[in-house]
C-alpha cells in the first residue's frame, strides 16, 4: 500500500501575492490547505537593535521605515512615548496636525491595502483608481514634510513645521501638455489646507465608485464572505486589533478607549463586522476610510480657524529657530547640544498604544537617563495577525489563501522589523 | 502531377491567407489589449516604442526570441518542448472551416462546427502537458486546474452548438450565416439568447482568459502552467491563448450574431446607404465587439474560485443549456420558428 502525502509546497518569498518576503510552507490536499507554517524575517533590519545605538530623534525616521504603508501612524507613536516619558506638552494646533496627518495616512493605508487585497483576489483595476488618489495624499505629505514616503514628520512636541501656506502646482513638460497640467493643478491654487478639504470632499464619491466595482460584486462576495472567518472570541484570544477585530464585531478603537492628542473631541465612529470574514473586513476598512475623511474635515476646519504654535518651547528637547540662532547665544548652545549629542530621557519605562491603520502598534520605551533608548519594543499588529493564519485558512482553498493573506493587510517592513 | 502540385500550392496559399492576417491581429492585440485596459485604469500603456507605442508587438517578440530558453533539469524535455506546439496548432489549425464571406473560406467542410469543437478541445493537451512535464508543483496546480475547467466548460459548449444547430438544421459554418439572413432580427443570438450568453461565458472560461484565467490564476499560482517557460516557448503560449481568443470572438459573430452579413438588411435606406460595407468589415466589427468584451471583462471583474467555476458550470450553465435546447427543438420540430 503505498502511502499518501500531503503536496507540500513554498508559497513565496518570491509570490506575487506574498506582499513583500512572506515565505510560506503549505501542506495542502489538493487545493485545499492542510497546514500553513509562515516563516518571517526575510526583511529584518533590527530597528530595535539600531534604535539604541541612535539618539532618540534619529529614531523617527526608522519608525517611518517599519510599516512603510502608514509612515506616519508609525512616528506618532514613538512620539508619544518619548513625550510620555519627557512629560512634554504638545501645543493643541500640533496635535490637531498630527491627527490630521495620521488620519491622512490611515487612508493612504487603506487605498494601498484595499487595491492590493483587489489585486489578489483578481480584480486589478481597483488598484489603479486607488493609486490614483493616493498620489494627492502622497503630495500632501510631500509638501508638508519634503518627503513623499519617510517624512520623518512627527517630532517630539509637536511637528516639525507648520502647514505650509501653498501647494506645490505642477509644471507641464514634454509628457503632460498645459491642458493636462491644468487639471493636475486644480485645487492647488491655494494652501495646503484647501487642497486637503478639497479632497474630502471628492473622495467620498470615489469611495462609492471602488464599492460599485467591489461590494456587491457577485464573484467578489463568492471570493470573499465566510471566508477565513474569525469569531470575536477567538479574536481577542489571538491578540488581534484594529480593523480586523473589528471585523469580527468588537468595538475596540484607541482613537475612543485610550485617547490620545485631540481625538477625544473628535466626533466619529466604530465601524464593526458582523461575521468576521474577509468580507466584513473589507466592509470595515472601506467604512473607516470614510470616517477618516470626516475626521479629516473636523481637523481642517479647526486648524483653518486657530493659529498658534506648532512645537512645544522646551528648549531642552525642541531646537531652536534658525534666525534666532543668529542673534541668541543660548540658542546656538542648545542648537549645538541638540543636533550632536540630543536630549536625554529620565529613567523611567512607558508603553504606548496608538491605532495604527493596521491594528494597535505599540512602542515600549526603557530609557536609563541616557540620550539612546535601553530598550524599544515595537509591537506591530500584523504580526499577531499573522500568526493566527494557520488558523484562518483551516479547510479553505489555495486561491482563499490570497483573499485572507492580504485581508490580513500584513507589511513586511512591521512584521520583521 | 502537376495539376496536383497546383492544387496544393493553392491551399498552402490560402492557409498563408488567413494565418498570416491571425497572427498579425494576435500581436495588435496584445498592444491593443494593453491600451484598452490602459484607459480603463487611468493610465496610458505602451507608449515608448514607435507613434504611441505601435512598436511595441514587435519589440515584445524580439525579445523574446532573443531570451535564452530555459528547460528545468527534471523536466521532462521533449514533452516541455511539444507543449507549447499542442497548444498553438489547434488553435491555427480551427481557422480552416472559418468562412470570411460567403465563399472566402480554406475548407467548406459539412461538420465545421464539429471541426472547430474539436480543435478547440485539442488545445488543452498543450496546457496539461506543459504543467506535468515542467515538474513544478505550481505548474502541476494550474494544469489540474484547467482541466477539469475545460472539460466541464466543454459540455456546456457543446450543448450551445447543439441548439444553433438544431436551429440551421445544419453544422456546416456557412449554412449556418446563411441560415440568419433577412436582417438583425433573424440573428440567433435574439431566439438563442439564453445559449448565445451561455456560450459566452463558456468560450471565455475555455480561453481561460479573467475572470476565469485560474489555470494562471497569477495571485494564487504564479502562472500556473508555464510558470517554467521562457522566451519564445512562453511565447507561443501567449499567441495560442490570443488565436483561441480571436477564434471564439470569430465562432459568437458565425453562430450568433450572423457572421458576415450586415445589421441593416432588409432595413429600408440604412441597408441601401450600407450595401457599399464589404460583408468582411462586418464580421471584423462583430469580432472586434466580442474581443473588446474580453478587455472589459477583465478590467472589471475579481477572478473566480476553482470550485466556483465548476459550481458555475455545472450547476448553471449547464442546466440553462439543456432547457433552452429541449424547447428550441420543440420549436423546430413544431414549426413555429426557424423553417
Amino acid at each position: 500500500m503505498s502511502e499518501f502525502r500531503h503536496f507540500t509546497f513554498n508559497f513565496g518569498p518570491q509570490h506575487p501575492s506574498a506582499h513583500g518576503v512572506l515565505r510560506l510552507i503549505l501542506e495542502t490536499s489538493g487545493e485545499t490547505i492542510e497546514h500553513i507554517d509562515p516563516h518571517i524575517g526575510l526583511l529584518h533590519r533590527a530597528t530595535e537593535k539600531l534604535a539604541e545605538s541612535k539618539p532618540y530623534s534619529q529614531n523617527i525616521g526608522y519608525m517611518d521605515r517599519l510599516d512603510y504603508c502608514s509612515m506616519m501612524c508609525n512616528e506618532h507613536a514613538y512620539v508619544l512615548a518619548l513625550e510620555a516619558l519627557l512629560n512634554l506638552d504638545v501645543p493643541t494646533r500640533a496635535q490637531y496636525i498630527r491627527v490630521m496627518f495620521a488620519e491622512i495616512t490611515r487612508i493612504l493605508n487603506h487605498l494601498m491595502w484595499l487595491g492590493a487585497h483587489a489585486l489578489d483576489i483578481g480584480a486589478m483595476s481597483v488598484f489603479l483608481y486607488a493609486f490614483r488618489e493616493r498620489e494627492d495624499l502622497i503630495d500632501c505629505y510631500e509638501a508638508v514634510s519634503g518627503a513623499r514616503m519617510h517624512a520623518t514628520y512627527f517630532r517630539p512636541g509637536g511637528v516639525y513645521r507648520d502647514l505650509p501656506d501653498s501647494m506645490p502646482n505642477h509644471e507641464s513638460s514634454c509628457w503632460h501638455n498645459e491642458k493636462e497640467t491644468a487639471s493636475l493643478n486644480r485645487a492647488r491654487d491655494g494652501s495646503l489646507l484647501d487642497f486637503v478639504w478639497d479632497f474630502t470632499e471628492r473622495f467620498p464619491a470615489l469611495i462609492d465608485e471602488y464599492e460599485t466595482l467591489l461590494t456587491d460584486n457577485r464573484i467578489w462576495k463568492q471570493r470573499t464572505v465566510d471566508v477565513g472567518i474569525v469569531t470575536a472570541e477567538r479574536a481577542i484570544a489571538l491578540g488581534f486589533s484594529g480593523p480586523m477585530l473589528r471585523g469580527s464585531g468588537v468595538a475596540w478603537d484607541l482613537r475612543k478607549k485610550r485617547p490620545y492628542d485631540v481625538y477625544n473631541e473628535l466626533d466619529f465612529k466604530i465601524p464593526i463586522g458582523t461575521n468576521g470574514d474577509c468580507y466584513d473586513r473589507y466592509l470595515v476598512r472601506v467604512e473607516e476610510m470614510r470616517q477618516s475623511t470626516a475626521i479629516v474635515r473636523q481637523c481642517v476646519t479647526w486648524l483653518k480657524q486657530n493659529q498658534g504654535p506648532v512645537r512645544s518651547d522646551d528648549a531642552k528637547v525642541v531646537p531652536p529657530k534658525r534666525e534666532k540662532m543668529k542673534t541668541s547665544m543660548e540658542a546656538q548652545i542648545h542648537h549645538f547640544k541638540l543636533k550632536t549629542e540630543g536630549y536625554s530621557i529620565p529613567p523611567g519605562e512607558v508603553y504606548v498604544g496608538t491605532e495604527h491603520p493596521k491594528g494597535e502598534f505599540g512602542i515600549s520605551l526603557i530609557s536609563d537617563g541616557a540620550n539612546k533608548p535601553y530598550r524599544l519594543k515595537i509591537r506591530a499588529a500584523s504580526f499577531a495577525h499573522l500568526g493566527a493564519l494557520n488558523e484562518m485558512c483551516q479547510g479553505h482553498m489555495l486561491a482563499d489563501l490570497a483573499a485572507i493573506l492580504s485581508s490580513i493587510d500584513v507589511v513586511f517592513g512591521e512584521v520583521d522589523r | 502531377m502537376l495539376d496536383q502540385c497546383f492544387a496544393l500550392l493553392w491551399i498552402i496559399g490560402k492557409i498563408i491567407c488567413v494565418l498570416v492576417p491571425v497572427i498579425v491581429c494576435v500581436a495588435l492585440l496584445t498592444l491593443l489589449e494593453r491600451k484598452v485596459i490602459g484607459a480603463m485604469q487611468v493610465r496610458v500603456g505602451p507608449n515608448r516604442n514607435g507613434i504611441a507605442g505601435s512598436l511595441q508587438p514587435i519589440c515584445d517578440v524580439l525579445k523574446l526570441l532573443a531570451k535564452e530558453l530555459i528547460i528545468p533539469s527534471k523536466a521532462s524535455r521533449y514533452l516541455f518542448i511539444i507543449a507549447p506546439v499542442l497548444a498553438l496548432a489547434p488553435a491555427l489549425a480551427a481557422w480552416a472551416v472559418i468562412p470570411f464571406t460567403n465563399d472566402w473560406v480554406i475548407a467548406n467542410v459539412n461538420a465545421g462546427i464539429l471541426v472547430v469543437f474539436a480543435m478547440t478541445s485539442l488545445g488543452i493537451y498543450g496546457i496539461i502537458i506543459a504543467g506535468w512535464s515542467s515538474n513544478s508543483k505550481y505548474a502541476f496546480l494550474g494544469a489540474l486546474r484547467s482541466v477539469a475547467q475545460v472539460v466541464s466548460y466543454e459540455i456546456a459548449m457543446g450543448f450551445t452548438f447543439v441548439g444553433v444547430l438544431l436551429a440551421a438544421g445544419s453544422m456546416n459554418l456557412r449554412e449556418i450565416v446563411l441560415h440568419q439572413s433577412g436582417g438583425i432580427w433573424h440573428w440567433y443570438f435574439l431566439p438563442l439568447f439564453p445559449l448565445f450568453v451561455v456560450y459566452w461565458i463558456s468560450a471565455v472560461a475555455e480561453t481561460n482568459r479573467a475572470p476565469f484565467d485560474i489555470a494562471e490564476g497569477e495571485s494564487e499560482i504564479v502562472a500556473g502552467f508555464h510558470v517554467e517557460y521562457s522566451g519564445i516557448m512562453f511565447g507561443i503560449f501567449f499567441l495560442a491563448e490570443y488565436a483561441n481568443m480571436i477564434l471564439v470572438s470569430a465562432l459568437a459573430a458565425l453562430l450568433f450574431m450572423g457572421g458576415w452579413l450586415s445589421p441593416f438588411a432588409g432595413i429600408p435606406y440604412l441597408d441601401h446607404w450600407f450595401s457599399w460595407v464589404p460583408s468582411v468589415l462586418w464580421l471584423v466589427l462583430k469580432m472586434s465587439f466580442f474581443i473588446f468584451l474580453y478587455f472589459w471583462m477583465r478590467a472589471t471583474f475579481p477572478r473566480y474560485r476553482y470550485d466556483q467555476i465548476m459550481q458555475l458550470g455545472w450547476k448553471c450553465l449547464i442546466p440553462v443549456a439543456l432547457v433552452w435546447i429541449v424547447l428550441v427543438a420543440v420549436a423546430v420540430q413544431m414549426g413555429w420558428i426557424f423553417h
